[in-house]
């Protein structure tokens, strides 16, 4: 099992017809996803990779059955196109576009919330079950099968700590991107509930960076709430107060959101915090260790 | 993206939220024309630099000279705009070195019965933007939250709703504004969080935001800073945009669609992704050498791209060693291969360069360096790779 995405999810992609939307949707079909259609405005009738492509995303769902989505449409249209998802009862919703501007998200994500639909990201890798369903753009051979849930706020990160699991031979109940902007669909606590009650999750890793709060939160919750092991990685002690380091997320401002304010909240919670980004795959083994 | 003061009060002018009259001035002449124009008997000079603390600031090798100085003549104006345009303003923000001040604002002076904050963020617990106002003006907030938090009062507002009247109404009981004074606070707060939400704001602070006598709110100070992220739909703003102000590599990577930021060590890396590329730095610290520089190539970026990356690196003075990791996911490692080969040919390498390659393409691209005749020291996994490059730096 798994959490989200599974062997039976439906997937269409929304920007099929850009580059970038066609060459990930080749990547997630040749990783076995079921991919059922695409959608882009004004091209409906047309087949991409022997996909049907649509005009409106309500069309896609009536067609094919579709119940996720991965948007690779332009930052200033995806606002509009998780929208339109969400209008069309999509339950999995996951934007990899980066670059949304932040009061786009303000409205989407109180739209989301209010919903039972999930949106991940936007400027996230996406999400993956290993060996049964990819939605965005990570490469699929280095994961394996298992039972660690793995959520991070970074794409690459997340690479590196995959790898090393799947290195120490330990696989990958599903995988999760977050994303990497101020106002993102899904939180750390939102897939530690879902982690928590998943029957073949038996550890957790969190990778976190700089800027914003939501580590601490996570911290707190994984103290009341997450009786798993839970592994996490923190980047960026080293960054510069005030200066944005490449996601627009991660800032330091006003003196908050350091990562040293991050690990002590983590290891306050009971949580191995691993010190290098070498260190992530042991870090989990210690976890599970240390709740045996 | 960050603007000048007098930028911002031109903005919230246009936009119907009150600002002192104001005249910038290039050079001591224009700064005691302006004064004249003013009209009035006492003014204010401001240096213009996207920096804070200017007020405590002072230039450099002139301690007398403070960034902002009242002034009581044009003769005086003039004075004060010769020792500020054309020297270095030191202020808390600005680091030793100082900023290098090009411009001076000259503000008619105001009779001011109180000071308060008031400032506009993103509050991403709340995913909302939030307004926030404090007694405590003239402070950096920073302090006031730290030491007295309880003199802050918030109010979250919705960006197409805006702020309603009631929530102004609720702030000023709060501060202990007069109600003969709340028309004003609303026309300048509900103004002010409306050009927040207009020009895509990442920031919009008020500090210190003035009562006058009269019972008027007025913006003594204004900081604005954009989402980058919303420009592309405010063309009218980018020629406010002061490239004096921005790190010259900085600048140079933005326009070949890198994320770079220039730090004081001497440890160059060129990493693929943001978070990947923070972790590289924190592992260079961890194993006692010292980043030059966060960068981040992206997923999509090109050979040309990549080789401007390493030029960039390579024109840092300080830079003693590189450390080039990626993890190939979109990004594949032929194209950093061949980069570095081309960077190779084309720049040519004067310090060590440690190289780590992993993911997609990642025989293709060590094959592609073993055949070349690039000098590289090549490194197997993260640790691996840092000890090597501390120890390439000579450190």
């Amino acid at each position: 099992m798994s959490i989200i995405v599974d062997k039976n999810t439906r997937v269409i992609c929304q920007g099929i017809t850009g580059k970038a939307g066609e060459f990930h949707t080749k990547g997630c079909k040749d990783y076995g996803t079921q991919m059922v259609g695409g959608v882009t405005p004004g091209k409906g009738g047309q087949t991409v990779l022997d996909l049907p492509v649509f005009d409106t995303v309500s069309e896609a769902v009536e067609k094919t059955g579709a119940d996720a989505t991965m948007i690779f449409v332009p930052a200033a249209f995806t606002a509009d196109a998780i929208l339109e998802a969400l209008d069309a009862g999509i339950k999995a919703i996951v934007a990899i576009t980066e670059g949304v501007p932040v009061l786009d998200m303000v409205n989407v994500y109180e739209k989301v919330r209010a919903s039972d639909s999930i949106l991940i990201g936007p400027n996230c890798p996406g999400i993956i079950t290993p060996e049964q369903c990819k939605i965005g753009i990570m490469p699929g051979y280095i994961h394996k099968a298992g039972k660690v849930g793995v959520m991070s706020r970074s794409g690459t990160l997340t690479y590196e700590a995959v790898w090393q699991l799947t290195n120490l031979g330990l696989g990958q109940s599903t995988c999760v991107g977050l994303g990497g902007d101020p106002i993102v669909g899904t939180s750390f606590i939102d897939l530690l509930i879902q982690f928590q009650e998943d029957p073949n999750t038996d550890a957790i890793l969190m990778m976190g960076e700089i800027g914003g709060n939501a580590e601490e939160e996570a911290a707190k919750f994984v103290k009341e709430n997450v009786t798993k092991p839970v592994a996490a990685f923190i980047a960026g002690r080293t960054a510069p107060p005030g200066k944005r380091m490449g996601h627009a997320g991660a800032i330091i401002s006003g003196g908050k959101g350091t990562a040293s304010e991050k690990i002590a909240a983590l290891q306050d919670a009971g949580i191995e915090v691993a010190e290098s980004p070498a260190d992530m795959g042991d870090a989990v083994v210690r976890a599970i260790k240390k709740r045996a | 993206m960050k603007i000048h003061e007098f930028q911002a009060k031109q903005l919230l002018r246009d936009r119907g939220v009150a600002v002192p009259r104001g005249i910038v001035a290039r050079t001591p002449a224009e700064a005691a024309k302006a004064f004249q124009d003013l009209g009035g008997s006492l003014a204010v000079v401001k240096a213009q630099i996207h920096a804070g603390g200017r007020g405590k600031g002072t230039v450099a090798g002139n301690p007398e000279q403070r960034g902002v100085q009242l002034v009581r003549s044009a003769e005086e104006a003039a004075k004060v705009a010769e020792n500020l345009i054309g020297n270095k303003l030191v202020t808390i923000q600005t680091g030793e070195g100082g900023h290098t001040v090009r411009q001076v604002f000259v503000e008619e002076g105001c009779d001011i019965a109180r000071e308060l904050y008031l400032g506009i963020v993103l509050d991403r617990a709340a995913s909302k933007p939030v307004l926030m106002v404090s007694s405590e003006g003239g402070v950096e907030i920073e302090k006031v939250a730290a030491e007295t938090p309880e003199l802050i009062f918030k109010e979250h507002f919705c960006p197409h709703v805006g702020l309603q009247s009631y929530q102004v109404r609720k702030l000023c009981q709060k501060l202990g504004v007069a109600p003969s004074s709340y028309g004003s606070a609303e026309k300048f707060m509900r103004g002010l969080c409306k050009a927040y939400v207009e020009l895509d704001c990442s920031l919009a602070e008020i500090n210190p935001l003035v009562v006058d006598s009269k019972g008027q709110l007025l913006a003594l100070d204004a900081k604005m800073n954009f989402d980058d992220n919303a420009m592309f739909r405010h063309k009218d703003l980018q020629p406010l945009r002061d490239l004096d102000e921005e790190e010259p590599a900085e600048v140079r990577a933005g326009k070949a669609g890198l994320s770079y930021v220039k730090l004081d060590g001497n440890i160059g890396c060129l990493v693929n992704g943001a978070g990947l590329a923070m972790s590289t730095m924190d592992l260079i610290k961890l194993h006692g050498g010292e980043p030059a520089n966060f960068l981040d190539v992206g997923g999509g970026a090109n050979v040309e791209q990549v080789t401007e990356a390493f030029r960039i690196l390579l024109d840092d003075k300080n830079v003693k060693a590189v450390l080039v990791n990626i993890f190939g996911g979109i990004m594949r490692c032929t194209v950093i291969a061949k980069a570095l080969v081309e960077a190779y040919k084309t720049v040519g390498f004067n310090v060590p360069l440690v190289v780590r390659l992993e993911g997609t393409e990642v025989k293709e691209g060590r094959k592609i360096l073993a055949e070349s005749d690039v000098d590289i020291i090549t490194a197997e996994g993260l640790t691996d790779a840092a000890k090597k490059v501390v120890a390439a730096a000579g450190v």
